[in-house]
């Protein structure tokens, strides 16, 4: 029996007048990256937000690590977002910014020790920033930043890791840096999902693919899910419109590869 | 020169303005650091607005005024927070229409009596030279209770600051650092009311931490130097204000600013003077 590190049933959530995410059913395992590709809106960030415990979905069945996101013990879970996300002027340091991941388990009175400077050193080891630990944030580069933001992910020493297209935005030796960390971190039992709507050389950075547009259209290894259609469905309409009609790909993805989930 | 800046201190309301002057000064300048980073300029001046109804309710029911303020203050703090994130309303929408309401409470609720014997004019300008033995006492425990606050919360409250999503993805109660934030911002704001009066106390929270920001790249330096610039911007008001004769509140607040623009000048000193990297 296989143990999951995340299991989602029927998932879904809803706002007033949109549907984000409709019905998905998926699973990630302990020690794999778990790729999660679909167009823009078509519900990654939304399901990321509701694994890492941000969003409530509406209905349906969601088990991280065999609890509910919101009963995990802090800093379980930790969660890369997009590098705008926060105002990069912030007086900080990237050694600031790597060593807020340690801030979780320390309690309100207890000092920031050897251990954690270990663990902040050895993160920016890990995205190869060591050299950059006292340059303020506003100074780095869009990768830069990115990997500042997976430093402190590692640092926190997780459980559970979620990227949202931590690719977006950066040159294709960051991307390749970032390829490798999470190879790394995978290779060490770490599960890590990861969203993205980049979908080149999937099957050197994924175990198994998520294919998503506010649904699961398909799911399966990399070379499962390019077979069943949904993928190329994807990719075709990602570089021509930016979103995909359900009807096409499930259609496609079903016909080509009946035993594959759409 | 040493008789000059004695002086002052040979009375005893003025020994009194100068210790709240020094609490009130670091005080406002070390929230300040939060007031500026997490964008609630506008909070400050609303909850001391706000605070008007509470110290006409404390008049009107012969309590001490800061008691009065500090009830009203933290439950405006509170309700801002609240009714911005359950009724997702812009936080500048929250703090404008409950400010404004309470406000119109207190101007209603002055405009019924008869007459009235309090100075208006001291609670929107303040007057800290009329701080009595009571009222500095107040001024100091709150002093000690919020600066407590900072310390343990120091982490988590700079995490959720930079970046509350992802503190709060990791496990970091990011809702309830915001109400505590609050909450201690509306404590700061009734200590402050005495100082520098309702008008003007938005500007000790600002202009100090906004000087502090223009001179250094990170936050715990920051906020050491914004201390420095309010309690500087406070004491050196008052002196200010005892030898020109002039309101003491304004003249706190005037120097702040001229610290400000003095910090300004020299980071953009420092740009020019930079060498090319």
């Amino acid at each position: 029996m296989i143990d999951y590190a995340v299991v989602a049933g029927d998932l879904s959530v809803r706002y007033e007048d949109f549907t984000a995410l409709s019905g998905a059913t998926l699973t990630a395992r302990y020690g794999e990256a778990l790729g999660i590709v679909g167009p823009n809106g078509s519900g990654k960030s939304t399901l990321l937000k509701c694994i890492a415990g941000l969003l409530l979905p509406t209905s349906g069945e969601l088990r991280v690590l065999g609890s509910r996101p919101r009963k995990l013990p802090p800093g379980t879970i930790a969660y890369v977002p997009q590098v705008e996300a926060v105002d990069w002027s912030f007086p900080a340091t990237v050694w600031d910014v790597v060593a807020m991941g340690r801030f979780v388990g320390l309690r309100l009175w207890e000092r920031f020790g050897e251990r954690d400077r270990t663990a902040v050193r050895d993160a920016l080891e890990v995205v190869n920033m060591r050299d950059l630990a006292g340059r303020h944030i506003a100074h780095l580069s869009g990768g830069q930043q990115q990997r500042a933001f997976v430093a402190r992910a590692i640092a926190q020493e997780p459980k559970l890791l979620l990227l949202d297209e931590p690719t977006t935005g950066v040159d294709a030796a960051t991307e390749e840096a970032l390829r490798r960390i999470v190879r790394q971190l995978v290779a060490r039992g770490l599960p890590v999902l990861m969203a993205t709507h980049d979908l080149d050389r999937v099957d050197e950075w994924f175990d198994r693919l998520v294919v998503l547009d506010r649904r699961v259209l398909a799911m399966g290894t990399p070379g499962e899910v390019v077979e069943s259609g949904a993928y190329s469905a994807i990719r075709e309409h990602t570089h021509t419109h930016g979103h995909l009609r359900h009807d096409h790909a499930a259609h496609a993805a079903h016909a080509a590869h009946p035993e594959i989930r759409t | 020169m040493l008789d000059v800046l004695v002086q002052p201190f040979h009375y005893a309301f003025m020994q009194r303005a100068f210790v709240a002057a020094l609490a009130v000064g670091v005080l406002c300048a070390t929230m300040g650091t939060y007031v500026i980073l997490r964008r609630l300029s506008f909070i400050g001046d609303g909850i001391a607005h706000a605070s008007f109804a509470g110290i006409v309710i404390a008049y009107l029911r012969d309590a001490n005024f800061y008691i009065g303020a500090g009830i009203v203050a933290v439950l405006t703090a509170v309700g801002i927070g609240f009714v911005h994130r359950r009724g997702r309303i812009s936080l500048d929408t929250t703090i404008g229409v409950l400010f404004t309401g309470m406000f119109a409470l207190g101007v209603y609720l002055m405009s019924q009596q008869r007459s009235y014997a309090v100075d208006l004019q001291s609670f929107l300008f303040g007057d800290i030279l009329a701080v009595q033995a009571q009222d500095l006492w107040l001024i100091l425990g709150l002093s000690v209770i919020v600066g407590i606050a900072v310390v343990a919360l120091f982490r988590g409250l700079l995490y959720t600051t930079f970046d509350p999503i992802v503190a709060q993805a990791s496990g970091i109660a990011s809702p309830a650092y915001e109400y505590t934030l609050l909450v201690m911002l509306a404590l700061t704001i009734v200590v402050s009311l005495q100082a520098v009066g309702i008008v003007l106390v938005a500007a000790l929270l600002v202009t100090p931490a906004a000087a502090a920001y223009q001179l250094t790249a990170r936050f715990a330096p920051m906020m050491a130097m914004a201390a420095l610039f309010g309690a500087a911007s406070t004491v050196g008001g008052l002196y200010l204000s005892y030898y020109v004769r002039a309101s003491s509140g304004a003249t706190i607040v005037l120097l702040a600013t001229i610290l400000f623009f003095v910090a300004l000048a020299a980071k953009r000193l420092r740009r020019l003077t930079a060498p090319a990297s």
